[in-house]
């Protein structure tokens, strides 16, 4: 007996949470693939009807838009993320004497709601406000910064401030990998003479594999959360230029009372992570098992 | 580690790699000013009267300081009815952030410990079904979340809040400890197994007194995260239970009223001060925390 | 023995304390927050009170009610609904098609509301023949804001067609000022474009198009004709007026930075809030054109349990349409009381031309239900269009493709 309990009492600590994401992730996707099956408006219905929601998302524009930015703006949120939280990280770790306070300045927009990022990136970009301004005050009259104004460039607008916010969280994760790095090698590297760059590049950044995996699904986790950012820094706007999935999905949901399309929209979305992370996951943690 | 560092740089540095420490100095400032920017614009909004706001420029310092808009903010700003600032929120925040923080960081270490240490058929699975759990956009489980609170009876409470809370934590708090754990090596347990030591004894006496780094990390991740919800916050709760953030949001938000810039920022930054409180005094141990083992997957 | 006459006397006092009604209880949510809404709010918290009530207040705020509106359906989803919500136009037939409001026509019978309430404003406060809201105010959304000393320094009178307002228009440009303030937001150039339409078309061409969203109207070349001038308007708007707040447009018409701004009757708080007079400092006017555009805010009140929260309601419901309250919230918020029979003495000159305007469309058959403030369309329909508007507004889409994409996006909605 306390044998069959010894084997068994691993799988009985785990099933509680298992059970628990089972039911409200797993759960709550089939819900929401069944609701995005029927006609429901103001509140859910559970009488199908065919996919006629999907149709319906597949014809709207704004659904058009709102795809595109959502490469368009994760891959470069995540992109520049990693590319500028490894530059800071390298920058850091070359022995400075104010580090402890850089890390800190670097590190603190992580601690911020996306709302309060979105507000004061939303005055310091507005070209009346903000940086335009006062760059032309101080004489460049032609000086323009106006990319949260114009359609065409607001999401990246929206990228520049989400950068802000996780890449320096992306540097803490880089910093602690490069100190993790076994310093007999780099040492016996240096007195082979190899140049600085080339122990970087052929040495310590290919160590720090698994960093870009964490790196990647903190990053991945907060370009689908960037709804909040969205809605307090451009509201979606020019017109519905910056609209994301999420937003799309909020506003048939909550304020259009069109619920049948935002969880269609939702499925659509959710598709989309998936086949983006799922073999994403899967290959890193095959790789580790090997 | 100054040691290290003379050892390896050289003791008198030429022209070239004096110019290059310079240069990077500069980089590190100019990185340092576009990360502060913000920051200095919410403090110098905050410390303004609505007069200079309305007439002065975004990013000039304050001709006249006043904190005026910092106790309004705190406990005279109407969000709502009553007129009591952030004050009878933060509270509500608190109640909810702590035992949720603590719930799931402690499920999170547990589940961390069995996928790592205790390998079974299908253990990795179990991983991956509920790290993509992390990815679900919170928008999509608002309808049903409601649902199911009502039927627990959860409905409109701090319990209930909790409850969100940890569900949806439980994911990345698994993944902190998973990767961590994985880096102890397995003779341990085997060893522990072999001396007799049970499944829980081995966790207690072994693994947890090892867990400082990562929970560090766990809880500092956690906590920002709840603590900035504003979603959950404002779906799941009634009057009595909202917390900060939604207060914050009445605040700032409000449509068809007179906007009072300087108590927004100020009540911004009043809502932000925990975490922030958080990264600047915790920050040096959270890389520590990374650094001893987390970011190993 | 002795039991039994203890017995009998709970039961009694039971009896009697139903009897003499439980104390009201109401839970409201509502989306007033700031410091002017909050205040008028807490005008209505005071008169239940003095009547003997418990106020719980639940104010969420942000896009409009948008969150409020997200609060609302997870609440009513677990099966904790307030008692009272700030509801307006369709959304309150909406929620009575779900069967989760009260009937509250025993007030509303016993009140003669029927007699002191317009009959269109009326029309929104009834789901099926019963009552099921109770409303506050009446905001007007075609107004039209001007800064009375630029007017003057560039001899300019306050237009009475689209056509001298864009004559106007270019003459304050070619004096360097900015002709109208704007404020890029979604709403706001939906609340631009409807006052266009209801000037440009008129009261027919309006309820057809955006009341009965009849197809022949949305595809007219009346609707192409709507659409170039909204062309016009963005060139007469500035270059930074993306994701403005409507408060700082108001704001740079009061500096004397632009001449004109198109807005709801709220802007005035914030003209009379930086010691502006009407008349003087700034003029109020409808926009060019014929008709009366109203936005109704309204309280609906939920099914709930227990004699308190239905008792609650009822007081709610009567102090929310009675004279005091009428009067005291619509002298703080802008906008003027639903009730007609509100001496308004105490209101400025802009709230009487609102009244007098509202009681002469009344009779004309130009009183209209605002679309762009959820007065006229359910949700998804009033959102296709806007999504139409704002991404014209935004862009260089031509006004017949800016047409097309209005038949389709409304006929998507359906």
């Amino acid at each position: 007996m306390t044998e069959w309990l010894e084997r068994h009492v691993p799988k009985m600590v785990l099933a509680p949470s298992f059970v628990a994401v089972l039911i409200f992730v797993y759960g709550f996707i089939i819900w929401t693939g069944w609701v995005s099956l029927t006609r429901s408006k103001l509140m859910p219905k559970y009488e199908i009807k065919g996919f006629i929601q999907y149709d319906r998302l597949f014809a709207s524009p704004r659904w058009d838009t709102a795809m595109d930015n959502l490469f368009i703006f994760g891959g470069l949120f995540i992109g520049i993320s990693l590319i500028l939280g490894l530059f800071l990280a390298i920058l850091l770790d070359q022995k400075i004497r104010a580090e402890g306070a850089l890390r800190t300045i670097y590190l603190y927009p992580m601690a911020l709601s996306m709302i309060v990022t979105g507000t004061a990136w939303k005055w310091i970009m507005n070209p009346g406000l903000g940086i335009e301004a006062t760059v032309r005050s101080w004489g460049f009259e032609s000086f323009t910064f106006n990319w949260i104004t114009d359609p065409n460039m607001a999401i990246y607008a929206v990228v520049i401030a989400a950068v802000w916010q996780a890449s320096g969280f992306v540097m803490a994760l880089f910093l602690a990998g490069l100190r993790s790095v076994d310093e007999e090698i780099i040492k016996a590297a240096q007195v082979d003479g190899i140049p600085t760059w080339r122990i970087y590049s052929a040495i310590i950044i290919p160590s720090m594999a698994p960093i870009f995996l964490s790196a990647f699904i903190v990053l991945a986790h907060l370009a689908i959360k960037s709804f909040d950012l969205v809605i307090a820094l451009t509201g979606g706007g020019p017109g519905y230029a910056t609209d994301l999935p999420a937003t799309y999905m909020y506003a048939m949901a909550f304020s259009r009372g069109d619920i049948g399309q935002a969880a269609s929209s939702a499925m659509v979305m959710m598709g989309v992570v998936f086949t983006i992370v799922v073999p994403y996951l899967y290959s890193e943690l095959r790789a580790k098992h090997d | 580690m100054t040691d290290f560092t003379q050892s390896y740089t050289a003791p008198r540095r030429s022209f070239g790699q004096l110019a290059l420490r310079w240069l990077l100095f500069a980089l590190l400032g100019l990185f340092a000013l576009f990360y502060l920017m913000p920051l200095f614009v919410m403090v110098t909004t905050s410390l303004k009267s609505l007069e200079e706001i309305r007439t002065g420029s975004l990013v000039a310092l304050p001709r006249d300081v006043t904190f005026e808009a910092w106790s309004t903010a705190w406990s005279g700003t109407c969000t709502g009815v009553k007129c009591e600032g952030l004050r009878p929120y933060f509270w509500n925040s608190v109640l909810m952030t702590v035992p949720a923080v603590f719930l799931a960081t402690l499920l999170g270490a547990v589940n961390g410990y069995v996928i790592a240490q205790w390998r079974f058929k299908g253990a990795n699975l179990i991983f991956a079904m509920m790290l993509f759990g992390c990815f679900i956009p919170f928008q999509v489980v608002l309808l049903p979340m409601a649902r199911s609170l009502g039927i627990l009876g959860l409905a409109g409470s701090i319990p209930g809040l909790i409850f969100v809370h940890v569900i949806y934590g439980i994911g990345f708090t698994t993944l902190f400890f998973r990767n961590y754990y994985v880096t102890i090596p397995a003779e341990l347990t085997k060893a522990a197994k072999v001396d007799g030591a049970g499944f829980f004894r081995i966790f207690w006496s072994i693994f947890l007194p090892l867990s400082l780094p990562i929970v560090v990390v766990t809880v500092i991740w956690q906590f920002t995260n709840i603590w900035n919800d504003f979603l959950f916050g404002v779906s799941f709760s009634q009057a009595g239970t909202q917390p900060v953030t939604v207060a914050l949001n009445n605040i700032v938000n409000s449509t068809t009223g007179v906007k009072e810039y300087n108590v927004d920022m100020a009540a911004a930054i009043i809502a932000a001060l925990p975490t922030l409180l958080v990264y600047v005094v915790a920050g040096k141990y959270f890389i520590r925390g990374l650094t001893a083992g987390s970011v190993k997957g | 023995m002795k039991k039994s006459v203890f017995a009998a006397a709970v039961v009694a006092s039971l009896v009697a304390s139903n009897a003499v009604k439980a104390e009201p209880q109401a839970e409201v949510l509502h989306w007033w927050t700031s410091g002017g809404e909050a205040k008028s709010v807490a005008v209505l918290q005071k008169e239940f009170a003095d009547n003997g009530g418990t106020w719980t207040d639940m104010p969420v705020a942000g896009g409009g009610g948008d969150a409020a509106m997200t609060a609302l359906r997870a609440r009513v989803l677990s099966g904790n609904a307030p008692t009272a919500v700030q509801l307006k136009g369709p959304a309150i037939a909406e929620w009575y098609e779900e069967g989760v409001l009260a009937d509250i026509s025993d007030v509303a019978e016993a009140q003669g509301w029927a007699d002191v309430l317009p009959a269109s404003i009326a029309g929104h406060m009834k789901c099926e023949g019963t009552w099921c809201a109770a409303p506050v105010n009446v905001h007007r959304i075609d107004w039209i804001w001007a800064n009375a000393d630029i007017l003057k320094a560039n001899d300019i009178a306050m237009p009475n067609t689209w056509a001298e307002f864009n004559a106007a228009a270019d003459k304050l440009q070619a004096a360097g000022v900015i002709p109208l303030a704007h404020g890029g937001q979604a709403w706001q150039d939906a609340t631009v474009f409807e006052a266009v339409a209801l000037g440009l078309g008129g009261a027919d061409f309006f309820q057809k198009a955006f009341v009965d969203l009849d197809m022949d109207t949305l595809k007219s070349d009346q609707m192409v004709e709507v659409f170039d001038q909204m062309r016009k308007l963005r060139g007469y708007v500035d270059g930074n007026f993306s994701g403005r707040d409507w408060n700082l447009a108001t704001a740079m018409v009061m500096n004397g930075e632009a001449a004109f701004q198109i807005m709801g009757d709220w802007a005035k708080g914030e003209f009379l809030a930086a010691g502006k007079v009407p008349g003087e400092d700034f003029l109020c006017v409808s926009t060019p054109g014929d008709g009366f555009l109203y936005s109704v805010d309204s309280f609906a009140m939920f099914n709930v349990d227990g004699d308190d929260k239905q008792n609650g309601q009822k007081l709610l419901a009567e102090l929310i349409v009675g004279k005091s309250f009428q009067k005291v919230f619509n002298l703080n918020k802008g906008s003027i009381p639903a009730r007609t029979d509100v001496a308004l003495d105490e209101f400025d000159s802009c709230a009487h031309t609102s009244a007098a305007d509202m009681a002469a469309s009344n009779s004309g058959g130009s009183l209209l239900p605002s679309y762009a403030h959820g007065m006229a369309l359910r949700g998804a329909q009033a959102g296709a269009i806007t999504d139409v508007v704002t991404a014209h507004f935004n862009s260089d889409m031509s006004s017949a493709e800016a047409v097309q994409m209005l038949a389709d996006a409304v006929a998507n909605s359906l």
